[in-house]
């Protein structure tokens, strides 16, 4: 087990670095920061100058070693825009962006899954077609549009919630609303299909065989056998708890880290944009940690082949 | 008056027949075989007995367990008889136990529900119940999960399981199918010991005429979701009278025949879909007649005892030798 988790976090920290490297290159070769942020009419000395205070004029090697060794020291570096440190900067949107996204998850597990459940045990009925209809509606329109679409009804001719903005509760409902319609369709789906698998394997025959009420069968029999591959999905979804609010906090006006990615990009605000990918890399790379933890936890299969059983 | 009685049981999925009319009566403690090829309605029988069909099977008919209706019997009803009254065994067995569980909560489960026990007591007989069937040190594999189990092992597990509810009558679905030969011999003996122990009815469910002949007293052969031939094992094995169970016989090879060849029935098993009109054996039958294709034999008591659905019964084998290497 010990040599299992060690495994499992020196890969994650791989997979981190590959995709800092990635990301170091491709910005680099994406533009000019001195250009963007000075503007095309700065003089040639000023943008010389910005280029030696930032090192740009080194080889690229030479950047990039000097980039893995600050990292190594836990040093995030500084935005070319203010001056402050990267890592404050994305910190501080943050809880903005979790305000969003934490509240959107717990509404798909809430209503995905047991839509999901439902259906899968009603199977065929209007319920069950019910599910599969509205889940195919959510997960098929793209959130720009669902999101503009919402604004129009409930900001613009209702008048009952505000367009976008920060300024008090009622202004994350929409964005949350926007966020999660997708993720309860898909968990929805996701689940009904899992639970029929499992409603027809022949253990459940055996749990029904043996004379135990329908309501055991399916809490204690069915779903933790069906938790498996739902878990697999939530983990994804974890995962995009800090990222997955681009677009939505773009309409809505949302100051989360969403926004700021799409200010730094357009800015080339280099050592921003490294900050948050590295921020959403770790989530990412944390949240299939945790899947894989979960794994075990759930399906005793897997935990004696990792013990080497 | 006989435990369990089927009486024109009758299945269809999606408007397809597949069991026409069954009638089978199982007395207290006696052992009954039901014997037949793959899809002619073994398994269906019970199955549909114990509500254990998808939704989408429509059944008719009546069985009765001491004269309690159990076709369209509320859920709750069912649900009481399953277990505790018939319990039933698979085919599969290493998929027939739940991965997620240990296979001793899954033993407790049962004992808790039929028998009322918790905590230690349930612990220490599910303990007794693995000794019972047969599983070595079980004080501590009682802890293991099924994948830890070989097949055989989780057969034997599934058996204690039906045994925790002490049930009258056990239905075991080709019990032996999925192991090999060694192990199943072992099944069919503790199959048999437990019988003799506990004194509860058996239905043994299975295409080999010889693991049917080493646990049963009675069987019945079916074909075509209809049962053709029905007797006391001996009379059964020594003079089979439908063409089908002599068939049967002769596909079995012998040990001791040297190397005459096998007789295998010509043709394959009708599509419940399309079932020919008349007696469903007719087109592989060689005493087949003309009226034979028309009309359906109805399964009636014979003289010489047992049931028999055959209009042309005891017709020799040389007729069936030559229908397969003309």
């Amino acid at each position: 087990m010990l040599r299992f988790i060690f495994v499992k976090l020196a890969r994650a920290l791989l997979t981190i670095l590959l995709v800092m490297s990635f990301a170091f290159i491709v910005l680099r070769l994406s533009g000019d920061p001195a250009q963007i942020l000075l503007g095309p009419d700065a003089p040639q000395d000023a943008v010389d100058a910005f280029r030696a205070r930032w090192g740009l004029e080194d080889p690229l090697w030479q950047q990039y070693l000097a980039y893995l060794k600050q990292l190594a020291m836990f040093d995030f570096g500084v935005s070319m825009r203010d001056h402050s440190p990267a890592i404050q900067l994305v910190m501080e949107r943050v809880p903005a962006t979790l305000a969003l996204t934490i509240p959107a998850l717990m509404l798909k597990i809430c209503i995905g899954i047991p839509a999901g459940v439902y259906a899968a045990l009603h199977r065929e009925s209007v319920a069950d077609r019910g599910v599969i209809m509205l889940s195919i509606f959510g997960f098929t329109i793209p959130s720009f549009v669902l999101g503009l679409v919402l604004v129009l009804i409930f900001a613009v001719n209702l008048g009952w919630l505000p367009a976008g903005g920060q300024d008090g509760w009622h202004y994350a409902i929409l964005p949350i609303a926007t966020m999660s319609i997708g993720g309860i369709g898909i968990l929805a789906r996701f689940s009904r299909s899992a639970m029929i698998e499992v409603l027809g394997q022949p253990y459940i025959r055996t749990a029904m065989a043996k004379g135990l009420p329908w309501r055991d069968v399916v809490w204690k029999h069915a779903l933790p056998n069906a938790a498996v591959p739902i878990v697999t999905l939530i983990g994804f979804m974890v995962g995009a708890l800090i990222a997955g609010a681009v677009v939505v906090e773009s309409i809505f006006s949302w100051p989360g880290i969403g926004r700021l990615i799409v200010v730094s990009v357009a800015n080339r605000d280099l050592a921003v944009v490294q900050c948050i990918l590295l921020v959403i890399a770790a989530s990412m790379v944390m949240a299939n940690l945790l899947v894989d933890f979960a794994y075990g936890a759930l399906d005793p299969r897997l935990r004696s082949a990792r013990s080497g059983k | 008056m006989s435990f369990v009685s089927i009486r024109n049981l009758r299945v269809a999925f999606d408007g397809v027949q597949v069991l026409h009319g069954i009638d089978l009566d199982i007395g207290h403690g006696e052992a009954v075989g039901l014997v037949g090829e793959s899809g002619c309605g073994k398994s269906v029988t019970w199955l549909a007995a114990l509500g254990l069909l998808p939704g989408k099977a429509k059944i008719e008919g009546s069985v009765t367990i001491e004269g309690q209706e159990l076709i369209g019997a509320p859920r709750t009803g069912i649900e009481a008889v399953r277990g505790a009254r018939i319990a039933m065994i698979f085919q599969d067995p290493s998929s027939s136990l739940n991965p997620v569980h240990r296979v001793g909560r899954q033993i407790c489960e049962s004992l808790r529900l039929h028998r009322g026990l918790r905590g230690d007591t349930a612990r220490t007989e599910a303990i007794r119940l693995l000794d019972m069937v047969g599983i070595p040190s079980a004080r501590t594999r009682i802890d293991l999960y099924p994948h830890e189990f070989s097949g055989g092992q989780c057969q034997r597990v599934l058996i204690a399981m039906a045994l925790a509810g002490e049930p009258d009558l056990l239905v075991a679905d080709e019990p032996t199918t999925a192991l090999d030969a060694t192990i199943q011999a072992q099944i069919l003996d503790l199959l048999s010991n437990l019988r003799r122990q506990t004194g509860m009815a058996m239905v043994f469910i299975s295409h080999d005429l010889g693991a049917v002949s080493t646990v049963c007293d009675r069987a019945a052969v079916m074909y075509a979701g209809r049962i053709v031939e029905e007797n006391d094992i001996g009379r059964l094995f020594v003079v089979p009278r439908h063409p089908y169970t002599r068939g049967l016989f002769d596909a079995i090879p012998e040990l001791d025949a040297g190397r005459a060849r096998l007789h295998p029935i010509p043709g394959t098993v009708p599509d419940p879909r399309q079932l020919p009109q008349g007696c469903a054996f007719s087109p592989r039958c060689t005493a087949a007649s003309r009226f034979c294709k028309e009309h359906q034999p109805d399964l009636r008591a014979q003289p010489q005892g047992g049931l028999l659905a055959c209009f042309h019964p005891d017709q020799v084998r040389a007729e069936t030798k030559q229908e397969v290497f003309a």
